[in-house]
């Protein structure tokens, strides 16, 4: 991770962190992020995220999964080695449901999921560093890049919103 | 946005918590030196488990002729501790994928450890389809490779089959899920460690930082994980009643049965849920986390599904007569009234007259009530897979082949040792991980905390008063 001052002020609650983001986007300073002990409801829109597209993969890991389960059983059943169960046709499609079905549900949740980690770049044995220990307690994080925002900016921004304390680290 | 606070429903977090506290309260009991009472549980659980592998491994060195089957009853108690694990296991996905959906927000002090169990309680079901195969060492044939046998393939048309895709897609997929909404929580844990503990949690939280883009990322991952839960838990036990249904067994060939099985297992999970949730909240103090509300709420759970189930034993009754057809009548003749009419009233009383008393309010906020009707109704949802399996098969088309059947020192010994299985998985798990989900009860304290309620009176997110109140 390339180098980066940080400053950034801690709030005591996700109503007053809610205040202090709209003011930081009244005032156009470039929020670098922001860090919470769980998801604060209202915070996308401010910080103008958009909206998660996980499920678009998610749909395409699934077909993935419904395509595997029935071509593969479907070539192994007509082509590689077709054998008449209880006087049904090879090709029995009613019977292939479940499988697939299953296959559909598993692609879909382990590709999801693999993708959710890839793309946060969190993982086993990963270490991000961490701004504060108190924001996975009960402090909220508004976060600025010193390279982007000037420090008077901000802590004149962080005491206006009633931040509970304000500190820098080097990341 | 905030969510509104309802003035109708009662809290779920009571005794004014603050972020901070919830923190202590939940992550605490991970600090701590196990007391006494985890002490024993402990070695009574392990002692189980070395009962397990005792008994499994003697079936695999002699085979399975060490237990009661004979050539009429193929399926004996291995099946019917199979199906009773499997059900179990269906409450906790229902508590943290349907509940989420339909925004119960009761789920939340229970998700965890309901997932939790449903895990470990896949675990032991598993063993279940494994050693009764014989020659476990041949159980990767069940698996489609590409092999030297041919390539020899297994028979996708099999509901056996199917179960094996969907016992292992509903364990990956638990897993999966109950892990994801572990990350942020042993974050924390990490955050409050040192030395090792703290490189070890740091392994386990994938090096979480609660930025807003992850979070972001994680309800909508949640969220889509719990709406493939959905119609994935309703399918696996729909499998499993496939594995009786799809056969021509009078008794097993009904088309009820996948409905019926289903309701079945949330209902046995549920009771399940109950006996862990209530010893849990006892010993590592939870009380303000898990409350009776959240206790009558699953109360109400065990009612429905209890009273799903006793129509549907109605129903195969009615329809076998209905159907005209000998064979079939015969099945539910012998069932209640055959040589394992014991299992059969065993059953009926558990499942259908024992959930009944919940229909009073004082009784299902009662604990100790509560706590004792959950073990009956475990047991009774036993006596449901034996009297469907066993009897069963004990009467068959050709009465020069009826027999009957009772367990052997091994089979019992296996199922006994599977509980001391899944108590050793949920001890452990009760000490590493927090039970309640923490960042989930802190997103939920505005709208849910005591001190919250009956303060604002606005439903559109306005909380100022609520603010001034609390600081």
């Amino acid at each position: 991770m390339a180098h980066k001052e940080v400053i950034f002020g801690l709030y005591n609650d996700e109503q007053d962190l809610l205040k202090a983001v709209k003011k930081a986007k009244a005032g156009h300073m470039e929020i670098m992020d922001v860090f919470s002990p769980f998801p604060i409801h209202g915070l996308d829109p401010l910080l103008e995220l958009e909206e998660s597209r996980i499920h678009i993969a998610g749909f395409i890991y699934g077909m993935l999964g419904t395509l595997t389960a029935f071509l593969s059983m479907t070539w192994i059943f007509t082509k590689d080695w077709p054998i008449i169960f209880g006087g049904k046709p090879y090709w029995s499609v009613p019977a292939f449901i479940p499988i697939t079905f299953e296959l559909t549900v598993l692609f879909a949740c382990v590709g999801m999921v693999v993708t959710f980690y890839i793309i946060c770049g969190l993982g086993p044995g990963v270490t991000n560093p961490t701004l504060d220990d108190r924001i996975s307690d009960d402090k909220f994080c508004l976060a600025f890049d010193k390279a982007y925002v000037n420090e008077a900016d901000a802590r004149a921004l962080f005491s206006a919103t009633g931040a509970a304390e304000v500190n820098s680290k080097n990341l | 946005m905030s969510s509104p606070v309802s003035l109708i429903r009662e809290p779920l977090i009571t005794g004014n918590k603050t972020y901070h506290q919830i923190t202590e309260d939940l992550i605490s009991p991970t600090e701590k030196t196990p007391p006494m009472s985890w002490m024993l549980g402990f070695i009574v659980a392990v002692t189980f488990l070395a009962v397990f592998v005792f008994t499994v491994g003697w079936t695999i060195y002699h085979g399975i002729g060490t237990w009661n089957l004979n050539r009429t009853i193929g399926w004996g108690w291995d099946i019917t501790n199979f199906v009773w694990w499997v059900g179990i296991g269906h409450a906790g996905t229902l508590i943290s994928a349907i509940l989420l959906i339909f925004r119960q927000k009761w789920r939340t002090g229970v998700n965890r450890a309901a997932e939790a169990m449903t895990i470990f309680a896949v675990i032991c079901a598993g063993q279940f389809p494994i050693i009764h195969m014989g020659r476990v060492w041949l159980a990767i044939f069940i698996f489609p490779y590409p092999n030297t046998r041919g390539p020899l393939w297994p028979n996708f048309n099999s509901p056996l089959l199917w179960d094996v895709f969907a016992i292992s897609t509903y364990f990956t997929v638990s897993l999966l899920f109950w892990y994801t909404g572990l990350v942020p929580d042993f974050a924390t844990v990490r955050d409050r460690a040192k030395g090792m503990r703290k490189k070890v949690y740091n392994f386990l939280s994938f090096g979480w930082t609660g930025s807003a883009k992850h979070w972001q990322r994680w309800e909508a991952l949640s969220l889509v994980l719990a709406g493939l839960s959905t119609p994935l838990v309703l399918s696996v036990h729909t499998i499993v009643s496939f594995d009786f249904a799809t056969s021509v067994i009078p008794g097993w060939h009904t088309t009820i049965f996948p409905p019926y099985f289903v309701a079945g297992a949330i209902f046995s999970g549920f009771a399940m849920v109950l006996t862990l949730m209530l010893i849990t909240r006892k010993l590592l103090k939870l009380e303000d986390y898990i409350t009776i509300e959240h206790i009558e709420s699953m109360n109400k759970v065990i009612l429905l599904t209890g009273t799903i189930v006793g129509v549907a034993y109605l129903t195969e009754l009615f329809i076998a007569w209905y159907s005209g057809y000998v064979y079939e009548q015969f099945a539910f003749f012998n069932r209640a009234l055959g040589p394992y009419w014991w299992s059969y009233f065993g059953m009926m009383f558990c499942n259908v007259v024992s959930p009944q008393l919940f229909w009073k309010k004082s009784w299902r906020r009662n604990i100790w009530l509560t706590f004792f009707l959950s073990i009956v109704i475990n047991i009774g949802m036993w006596f449901e897979r034996f009297v469907i399996i066993a009897t069963t098969l004990a009467r068959d088309y050709l009465p020069s082949s009826w027999s009957y059947y009772s367990p052997t020192w091994v089979e019992i010994g296996i199922f006994l040792g599977s509980l001391g299985l899944f108590f050793t998985c949920y001890l452990i798990f009760s000490r590493v991980a927090p039970v309640v989900a923490v960042a989930e009860i802190k997103s939920i304290l505005k709208a849910s905390g005591n001190q919250y309620k009956g303060v604002s009176h606005h439903h559109d997110g306005h909380q100022e008063e609520v603010h001034h109140d609390h600081h």
